[in-house]
């Protein structure tokens, strides 16, 4: 392993990940820094969902080691992975709502799976819900509610739990400009408050106006060549 | 634990039909096991009814004297399982017999001789009173030199024993076959509430869930399910059961045989076997999806 970095919170080294005979990441090495904000980008199919699922576990990795939060994910075993998916609020572009449970039930689930009391959980979910501004809308179903509003619940449900690390995979990918600002908005008031957020997008505008670190990702290393 | 029967019962009460399909076939199910049951716990009541009721008629060959009658008798007395020997002879006998036939008990006074031997009427402790140690106990009696032939309905409390003994097997197989369709049941039910909900198990999952957190609910779905077949299967029997017996003490045999359900104890243990095997419907399931 490389030098140790007190301040990394995820650090990979030389990650691989393969899909039968074709790499969708290779030989990747990055440290993303404890409330840094990162944009990875990149064209269509360069490996920045693979990097975010390899984060979560939502894929194994096939070479190389990952540390989340001091901890080496390709240690964990099937009952370590909710917990380790607890350090992370994950946001997808398709919001990933479960439509027969109300926004308030949405975001709750959360905490439940946590193992937080009622009343906490309440508390909480109403607290986020209010800051996202979807307060008045909590018994509503996912489906009843606009783009921008859905994906305003992804974020309050990935909030919610306070997590160290967000991590957000398209998130404005499916809504218009004002939506898409809207969510961003979000994003920078969480970023404010301590956490780290990683986001996955091709949104050459979305990077333009920010000043965070950009990592450029091209057949699923990193590229060093002009953005795109 | 309350937010875990919540998410239960909102399941069931979203899946109504599938869910009323399983109570309904764990219900059939249950009410034919138990039926069977409840025949054997019957008929064995009414067996042994008929064995404490048993006398051995021990028959003594002709012209046995007065001393080898005595000798009979008191090595009859000194057999551990025999209660009381009376001694029959042959008039009384006779006697009896003319009282039984009573309007053509004149044919018999036709009769040159009197045919019925003298006999012994056993009664015996209830511990010989099982069909091996009555076949035991005649044969060592028909061995002794005085006794011509030993009675004792034999070949009638064999046969219905042999029955008996027939259907008990044939419901242990029918019970078995139920048991293994039950949890087929709510294992099929559980998977298809899984299928349609897998998207919903694997965003609980992104967001932390543990595999327990999402297979409780489920099992307790088995369960309520497992238990509310029972109880309605044992219900629906006690219904039978009623109306047979009403019947039943109407007519003749209602003196003499008594028929009995289930007690209390034992209908609640039917019912926690139900809601076990509800249980085990959703595990089989869970195991085979959550492995997905």
């Amino acid at each position: 392993m490389t030098d140790v970095d007190s301040n990394a919170i995820i650090r990979m080294f030389h990650v691989n990940k393969r899909y039968g005979a074709k790499f969708a990441l290779h030989d990747l090495t990055l440290d993303i820094h404890k409330n840094e904000y990162l944009f990875i980008t990149g064209p269509s199919g360069a490996g920045k969902t693979t990097l975010l699922k390899l984060l979560y576990l939502g894929q194994p990795l096939t070479e190389g080691q990952i540390l989340v939060d001091g901890i080496n994910i390709s240690r964990i075993n099937r009952n370590g992975i909710p917990l380790l998916r607890r350090k992370f609020g994950i946001i997808f572009q398709d919001y990933k709502l479960i439509p027969t449970k109300s926004v308030y039930e949405n975001v709750a689930l959360v905490l439940e799976a946590a193992g937080r009391k009622p009343r906490l959980i309440e508390k909480k979910v109403r607290s986020v819900l209010r800051t996202v501004g979807m307060e008045d809308r909590m018994k509503s179903l996912p489906l009843s509610l606009s783009g921008g509003e859905q994906q305003r619940v992804a974020v309050a449900r990935a909030v919610v739990g306070d997590p160290k690390i967000i991590l957000a995979d398209e998130p404005t990918g499916s809504l218009d400009r004002e939506s898409a600002g809207i969510i961003m908005a979000y994003l920078d008031e969480f970023h404010s408050r301590g956490a780290t957020v990683v986001l996955a997008t091709h949104d050459k505008e979305l990077i333009k106006k920010s000043d965070a670190r950009v990592v450029q990702l091209r057949d699923g290393g990193l590229s060093s060549g002009p953005p795109l | 634990m309350k937010r875990f029967y919540h998410r239960a019962i909102k399941d069931i009460l979203e899946n109504r039909f599938l869910t009323a399909v399983t109570v309904i076939t764990i219900a059939l199910s249950i009410m034919i096991a138990a039926a069977f049951a409840l025949f054997f716990i019957n008929a064995g009541d009414i067996l042994n009814l008929w064995q404490k009721g048993i006398r051995m008629m021990v028959y003594l060959k002709p012209g046995t004297s007065e001393a080898g009658r005595l000798d009979t008798k008191y090595k009859l007395q000194n057999i551990s399982s025999v209660q009381a020997a009376r001694f029959i002879s042959s008039q009384e006998a006779m006697e009896k017999l003319k009282g039984q036939m009573a309007h053509h008990a004149a044919l018999l006074d036709n009769l040159n001789e009197n045919p019925l031997p003298d006999a012994f009427e056993l009664s015996l402790q209830p511990s010989a009173q099982k069909s091996a140690e009555l076949s035991f106990l005649a044969e060592r009696i028909a061995a002794l030199g005085t006794v011509a032939e030993v009675e004792y309905g034999q070949q009638w409390i064999n046969r219905f024993t042999g029955i008996i003994n027939l259907f008990r097997l044939a419901g242990y197989g029918i019970g078995a076959l139920f048991f293994m369709a039950t949890v087929f049941i709510v294992a099929n039910t559980i998977r298809l509430v899984l299928y349609s909900r897998r998207d919903e198990i694997e965003i609980m999952r992104l967001v932390g869930a543990t595999d327990r957190f999402i297979r409780i609910p489920f099992y307790l779905q088995g369960m309520i399910q497992g238990g509310a077949g029972t109880l309605i299967g044992l219900v629906v029997l006690f219904g039978g059961y009623f109306s047979l017996t009403s019947q039943f003490d109407q007519g003749l045999s209602g003196d003499f045989i008594s028929l009995r359900f289930f007690t209390p104890l034992a209908s609640a243990g039917i019912v926690a076997g139900g809601t076990c095997v509800g249980w085990l419907g959703s595990w089989v399931s869970l195991k085979q999806f959550m492995k997905t």
